[in-house]
C-alpha cells in the first residue's frame, strides 16, 4: 500500500526550519520579559550603566523592599486587587444571569432584547458623552466606576449564550418539578455545570480589570483610589518620577533608583497574571473556541 | 467572530395572532423571574449604551460643563466645520491611517502565517509550549509593555547596545523621542503582544479543515508548502475574510491604550491620532462639543467602512458578517 507517512528529505528540512522559527518566536517573546526581570534584581545604581542581559551583575532585593515599603504603591495595589476581585465576580454573575434569561427559548420579547444588545456592538457614542454620563451618575472619584460600568458586556453574553444553549433541557426541568424558580435554577443548576465558560470569561475580565489604567486615569483624581496600572502609567509614560519619589519614605538606600523601583513595580504588578495564567490556559482556549467557531 | 449575530439566537414567536396582547402579558407574568433577569441587563444597556447616544447632540451645540445638555445653545454644524478647518487635521488623519494601514499590511497576515506553521509542528508538546508562550504577552498591560519598551530602547538599553556593537550607529538613539521611529515601534510592539493570541482563531479554523482533503492532496503528490497553500489556506478563507472585514472597519481605531502609553511631547508629530486628538481636545482642553463632533465623524466613517467591506466581500467570495 502507498505509504502516506514516509518523510522525504524536503519534509525533514521543512520540519527543522519550522522548529527553528518557532524557537525564535519563543525567544523573542520571552527575552524582553526576562531582561526586565534580571534588571529589576540588580542593584539600582549599577543597573543604570546598562549591559545586564542574562543575569544580575550585583544581585539586590532593595528595589523590591522599597516597593513593598512604599505606601503609595501598596494602596494602588490594594485598589487593583479589590477592583479585580469584585469586578470579576459581579461581571461574570451579572452577564451570565442576563445571558441565561436571553438564552431561554421560551423568553417573551427575546427578539427585542437581542436587537437592543446587537445595536450596542456597532454604535459607540464616543468618549465625551460617556464621560458626561459617568459624571451625571456621580461615579467620578468613586470606586464603583471600576465596577458598575464594567458589569456587563454583550459580547461576553453571546459567548455565555452559546454555551447555555448546549445544556440539556432535562437538567432544568428536573429542578422545575422540584419547585425551583428560574433564578434559583440559574444559581443552583446552570452555574455549576458552566464552569469552563465561567472560568474563561472570568479570566478575560480579570485581566481587563487588572490591566486597565484608562478608567483610573480619566475618572479618578483621588490618588488613594488609583489602581496600580494608572500609578505605573503616570511614572512610565509621563516619565515623571516625582510621584514615585514622593511616595518613597525617607532614608531609602542610595542603591535604589527611580528606574529600578519602576522595574520592580512592573514585575510585582505582572507576577500575579503570569503565575495564574498557565492554570487557566486550558479553560480559556476551550472557551474562546466556543465563542469564535459558533458565533 | 461575531458573525451572524442576531439571527442565530432568535427563536420563532409562538404567540398566535388572536388575543396576542393578552397572551403576551400572561406569558410575561408566568416567566416573571426570567423577565426580571433579562430586564436588568436591558436596563444596564439603556443606561450605559443608549443614554450616552443622547449626549451626542452636544456635537451640534455649544456645550459648557456648568450647564445641562438641554440648556446649551444650538450651533448647527459649526463644530464639524471647525474640524475640517483645523490645521492639525491632515497630520492627525495621516498618522491614524498610516499606523492602521501598516498594522493591516504587516500585522494582519503574520498571525495567519504563524498559525499555518504552528499547525505543521510534528511534536504536540512543542506545539503546546509554543502556544502557551506566544499567548503570554497578550495578558500584559500596555503600561507594562510601555515600561519594557522604554527599558529596551533607553540610551543604555539593549537595542542601542547591539547596534553600537555592530557599528551600525555611533551614538545611542532615543527612539521614543524621535517621530520617525514611532510608527515602527507601535506596529512592532503590537505584533509582539498579539501575534499568538490572534493566531488562536485561525488555529481553530485550521483544525476544522477536513483531513481527507490533505490525504487526497498528498496522494496527488502535493508537498507541505503546496498543501498549506492549496488546502489549508482556502479552508480558512471565510475566517480570514470575516476578521479582515472587522480589521478594515477598525482602521480609524489606532489602539488608543497603546499610543497613549508610547506617545510623548517629542514624538507628537507622529503619534497624534484621532483617538488621542479626541481625548486631548475633549478631556484635557475641555472642548467638549468639538471633541464629540470629531468622535462622531470617526464613528460614522467606521460604520461606512464596515458596510463597504462587508458588501465587497459578499460579492467577491460570498462571506459576510451580516
Amino acid at each position: 500500500m502507498f505509504k502516506l507517512n514516509r518523510r522525504t528529505a524536503g519534509d525533514v528540512a521543512f520540519d527543522a526550519f519550522n522548529v527553528l522559527i518557532m524557537l525564535a518566536v519563543c525567544f523573542v517573546t520571552l527575552y524582553p520579559i526576562w531582561y526586565v526581570l534580571v534588571n529589576s534584581f540588580n542593584e539600582g545604581q549599577d543597573a543604570m550603566r546598562g549591559g545586564i542581559y542574562w543575569w544580575p551583575r550585583i544581585f539586590s532585593l532593595e528595589s523590591y523592599e522599597a516597593v513593598f515599603r512604599s505606601s503609595g504603591i501598596m494602596t494602588a495595589m490594594g485598589v487593583t486587587v479589590a477592583k479585580t476581585l469584585l469586578g470579576t465576580v459581579l461581571h461574570v454573575f451579572f452577564t451570565a444571569m442576563v445571558a441565561y434569561a436571553f438564552s431561554r427559548r421560551d423568553l417573551a420579547l427575546q427578539k427585542v432584547y437581542i436587537l437592543i444588545g446587537t445595536v450596542t456592538l456597532f454604535f459607540n457614542s464616543g468618549l465625551i458623552p460617556y464621560y458626561l454620563l459617568i459624571r451625571d451618575l456621580h461615579l467620578l472619584d468613586n470606586f464603583l466606576v471600576y465596577i458598575i460600568p464594567a458589569m456587563f458586556s454583550f459580547f461576553d453574553l453571546i459567548i455565555f449564550m452559546t454555551f447555555f444553549r448546549e445544556i440539556p433541557d432535562g437538567l432544568e426541568e428536573a429542578a422545575k418539578i422540584d419547585g425551583a424558580n428560574d433564578f434559583s435554577i440559574f444559581v443552583r443548576v446552570i452555574i455549576p455545570v458552566s464552569m469552563p465558560v465561567i472560568a474563561t470569561i472570568a479570566l478575560f475580565h480579570g485581566v481587563y480589570q487588572w490591566n486597565d489604567y484608562f478608567t483610573g486615569m480619566i475618572y479618578i483624581n483621588n490618588m488613594d483610589l488609583q489602581p496600580i496600572q494608572t500609578y505605573l502609567y503616570r511614572i512610565v509614560a509621563q516619565s515623571s518620577s516625582n510621584q514615585m519619589a514622593s511616595a518613597m519614605p525617607g532614608g531609602i538606600s542610595k542603591n535604589v533608583t527611580s528606574q529600578s523601583i519602576k522595574l520592580a513595580t512592573m514585575v510585582v504588578t505582572t507576577a500575579p497574571i503570569v503565575i495564574a495564567y498557565p492554570f487557566l490556559q486550558r479553560y480559556f482556549v476551550k472557551g474562546l473556541m466556543i465563542g469564535s467557531i459558533k458565533g | 467572530m461575531s458573525a451572524k449575530l442576531g439571527a442565530e439566537f432568535m427563536q420563532p414567536d409562538s404567540a398566535a395572532p388572536g388575543g396576542r396582547r393578552k397572551t403576551l402579558l400572561r406569558k410575561l407574568w408566568s416567566q416573571k423571574y426570567l423577565q426580571v433577569m433579562a430586564l436588568l441587563g436591558v436596563a444596564w444597556m439603556i443606561i450605559f449604551n443608549y443614554i450616552p447616544m443622547y449626549g451626542i447632540i452636544i456635537a451640534f451645540k455649544q456645550y459648557v460643563i456648568t450647564h445641562s445638555i438641554a440648556e446649551a445653545p444650538w450651533v448647527g454644524l459649526d463644530n464639524f466645520k471647525a474640524f475640517f478647518e483645523d490645521e492639525d487635521l491632515p497630520l492627525v488623519i495621516w498618522n491614524t491611517l498610516g499606523i492602521s494601514l501598516l498594522k493591516l499590511i504587516i500585522g494582519f497576515p503574520l498571525p495567519i502565517l504563524f498559525a499555518l506553521f504552528l499547525n505543521e509542528l510534528r511534536s504536540i508538546r512543542l506545539k503546546k509550549a509554543v502556544q502557551t508562550i506566544s499567548y503570554l504577552p497578550h495578558f500584559l498591560s500596555w503600561v507594562i509593555l510601555g515600561g519594557i519598551l522604554a527599558t529596551w530602547l533607553a540610551d543604555v538599553g539593549i537595542i542601542n547596545h547591539i547596534l553600537m556593537a555592530l557599528h551600525i550607529i555611533k551614538e545611542p538613539i532615543s527612539y521614543l523621542a524621535e517621530p520617525k521611529y514611532f510608527w515602527g515601534i507601535v506596529v512592532a510592539s503590537d505584533i509582539w503582544k498579539e501575534l499568538g493570541w490572534s493566531a488562536i482563531i485561525y488555529l481553530a479554523a485550521i483544525a476544522g479543515v477536513s483531513p481527507d482533503l490533505h490525504e487526497a492532496a498528498t496522494i496527488d503528490g502535493a508537498g507541505r508548502f503546496q498543501r498549506m497553500w492549496y488546502v489549508t489556506l482556502p479552508g480558512i478563507k471565510s475566517t480570514i475574510t470575516i476578521l479582515f472585514i472587522l480589521a478594515v472597519s477598525g482602521i480609524l481605531n489606532s489602539n488608543f491604550d497603546q499610543i497613549l502609553v508610547l506617545r510623548n511631547s517629542l514624538n507628537e508629530s507622529a503619534s497624534n491620532v484621532i483617538d488621542v486628538y479626541v481625548y486631548q481636545t475633549g478631556l484635557v482642553n475641555n472642548r467638549f462639543s468639538y471633541s464629540t463632533a470629531v468622535g462622531l465623524i470617526k464613528s460614522l466613517i467606521a460604520l461606512v467602512l464596515l458596510l463597504i467591506a462587508n458588501s465587497v466581500s459578499k460579492k467577491i467570495n460570498d462571506t459576510s458578517l451580516f
